[in-house]
């Protein structure tokens, strides 16, 4: 397992993807930092980190697209199916490849918040009596945020390496993968213009925004936390079983 | 070291392999041979648990492929018919990554220079896989195959692609592997399996047809006596002369001429050379003999032949004989059988045709 995570780490690098989603990561981030807070003269992150969430729709592909496609489309499959390793190795290694370059990500972009600080404390002056927390940026709230964000994440990981698995096409991979996320994000926004209850039901509680609003009041969801959790581990079984039934096939 | 037993492969409704059971001892170079389509590949895959099987069992090295899955690729190197390359690493990132793979606990830098130098890799070690040439990329995934000295290793189809330089190297490789690996690998070409084999195994639509040991199918090889002659002289005359003539058993006119000469395929009695029988007896005519060429074995002749020699018939061509014999095969070996004397019309004569391979594709 610890050589196909290696083996997809090095790819990310040698390739250009591995730059492209770091830089464009970090850039896209940064700018919308910037205006939802500097530029918005507010200390709130809230909203900094809804729309971050909506970037994954492209970025959380640019991860995922190849990473089986490309081996079936290589024939390289073969070479790990018949190595002494087991279906979960292979797909928990290629899993955590990506998780530990997206989270790397998400923590880099952490410094986003450091102007903010620095801001609160010229505006505080030399008053010490006031806690820098209480006036500049709630560092709960951002904690809470960004765990948030990482558990989306690892779960739209999860989700795009299934759907790579399904395809030896790259670009179909991540087109289909950019359809799914979008849903899944987008379906809070559809929520509103319906009315019926049931279908508001289901909505919610498919919808990964939904569930992430509690990190953005600074609240630690358990209940959220298994939600993505969960999704993660329901598509690495079903992209275990994906190459299981190609064995019996 | 490798049993097979009745093993099944159907995808959906067509069935690859068809009740396969035979074993490979320790130390032994078993080739399979078949034509595209045969089976082979699948067999392998599943003995590589690539594949799972139908039914049956498979077991290697007293493991049973389904129960121990890992134990199994522990003891297996493989080269699957399309060597598995990435072409973004260098030779050496590449071997390096299969040895992490397989978990290989041998020393590492020794292990890879010493497989490098079997399959001669030295001079690309640090070349990217993508800009190496097929022959080099066969190489790089025979030396996929050894890392960890694996016992048993399979090869599937090691010589497509290469010159004929490169496939005389990788017989010698293969050979040498046979002294301490078993080694099983699949191959089209009859002349590949001679040269390195211990005992073949011939396959036919997933069924095993033939089991014997090499000196056995080269036995049954030699004995062939067919001929390609051209003769110059009236065409039905001369054929008629030529069925006519004992030792003779059969007789066909090609549609290739040469100059004013008609060309024929015939095929002598087991044992009995014609040939000079033949040129004296045309000279005798006044019809000059321009041209006598020993035609090649094809796999549908060598699954005659081996047939003919198990079944004792000799006279297989024989328009009576033909039809009582054809009965006493099973409904795949007729199949085959026909094939067989309907695409030898076709193809007689070319330099090439005992590589059937080739001919195979072309059909």
């Amino acid at each position: 397992m610890f050589a196909i995570y290696k083996k997809e780490m090095r790819s990310y690098f040698i390739s250009p993807i591995g730059y492209i989603f770091v830089g464009v990561f970090l850039a896209v981030s940064a700018y919308l930092c910037c205006t939802h807070t500097i530029g918005a003269r507010s200390y709130a992150t809230g909203m900094y980190f809804q729309q971050l969430l909506l970037t994954f729709i492209i970025l959380i592909p640019l991860l995922t697209m190849r990473l089986f496609a490309e081996e079936k489309k290589l024939r390289t499959e073969q070479l790990l199916l018949t190595a002494p390793v087991s279906i979960w190795g292979m797909v928990l290694g290629k899993f955590l490849a990506a998780v530990t370059l997206f989270v790397s990500c998400v923590l880099v972009s952490c410094v986003n918040f450091i102007p903010l600080y620095v801001y609160a404390a010229r505006e505080r002056g030399a008053d010490t009596s006031v806690k820098l927390y209480e006036m500049g940026p709630a560092t709960g709230e951002i904690i809470a945020c960004v765990l948030g964000v990482i558990l989306v994440g690892i779960a739209f990981i999860a989700i795009g390496m299934f759907i790579s698995s399904l395809t030896e096409n790259q670009l179909s991979s991540a087109v289909v993968t950019i359809v799914v996320l979008a849903i899944m994000l987008l379906l809070d926004m559809a929520k509103k213009q319906i009315q019926n209850p049931v279908i508001n039901f289901i909505t919610h509680w498919v919808s990964v925004m939904s569930r992430f609003t509690n990190f953005m009041h600074g609240l630690f969801d358990y209940a959220a936390l298994l939600y993505y959790i969960s999704i993660a581990g329901v598509f690495l079984l079903l992209t275990v079983r994906v190459y299981d039934k190609r064995r019996w096939g | 070291m490798i049993k097979i037993e009745h093993l099944v492969k159907n995808y959906g409704s067509t069935c690859a392999v068809d009740d396969i059971s035979f074993e490979v001892k320790k130390g032994e170079i078993v080739g399979l041979l078949g034509p595209n389509g045969a089976g082979k590949s699948t067999t392998m895959n599943i003995l590589t648990g690539y594949l799972s099987s139908t039914s049956g069992k498979v077991s290697i090295a007293g493991y049973d492929v389904l129960d121990h899955p890992l134990e199994i690729k522990k003891h297996v190197g493989y080269l699957p018919e399309q060597p598995p390359l990435y072409l973004d690493m260098t030779v050496e990132e590449y071997l390096n990554f299969n040895y992490d793979l397989k978990g290989c606990k041998l020393n590492r830098k020794k292990h890879l220079q010493e497989i490098c130098e079997v399959v001669k890799l030295k001079d690309v070690y640090k070349r990217l896989i993508r800009n190496l040439s097929k022959g080099y990329r066969q190489r790089v995934g025979i030396a996929q195959a050894l890392i960890g000295s694996p016992e048993v290793i399979i090869f599937d189809e090691p010589t497509v692609g290469l010159d004929p330089k490169q496939i005389i190297e990788v017989r010698n490789l293969l050979r040498n592997l046979g002294k301490d690996h078993t080694v099983i690998l699949s191959t089209h070409i009859l002349q590949e399996v001679q040269a390195v084999c211990d005992r073949i195994v011939i396959i036919n639509k997933g069924k095993i047809v033939a089991d014997e040991l090499t000196e056995n199918i080269t036995r049954a090889v030699e004995n062939n006596r067919r001929f390609m002659v051209k003769i110059c002289g009236p065409q039905k005359e001369v054929l008629n002369m030529l069925r006519s003539r004992p030792g003779i058993v059969y007789a066909e006119v090609l549609a290739q001429r040469d100059g004013d000469a008609y060309c024929y395929n015939i095929e002598s009695e087991v044992g009995i050379d014609i040939r000079k029988s033949l040129f004296y007896a045309l000279a005798e005519k006044n019809w000059p003999l321009i041209g006598l060429e020993a035609l090649g074995m094809n796999l549908e002749d060598v699954f005659i032949a081996i047939v003919d020699q198990s079944s004792g018939s000799k006279t297989r061509y024989e328009k009576n004989d033909r039809k009582a014999s054809k009965n006493n095969r099973s409904d795949a070996e007729l199949d085959f059988a026909k094939n067989a004397v309907e695409s030898a019309k076709q193809k007689r004569g070319g330099e090439f045709s005992a590589l059937f391979g080739e001919d195979e594709e072309d059909k």
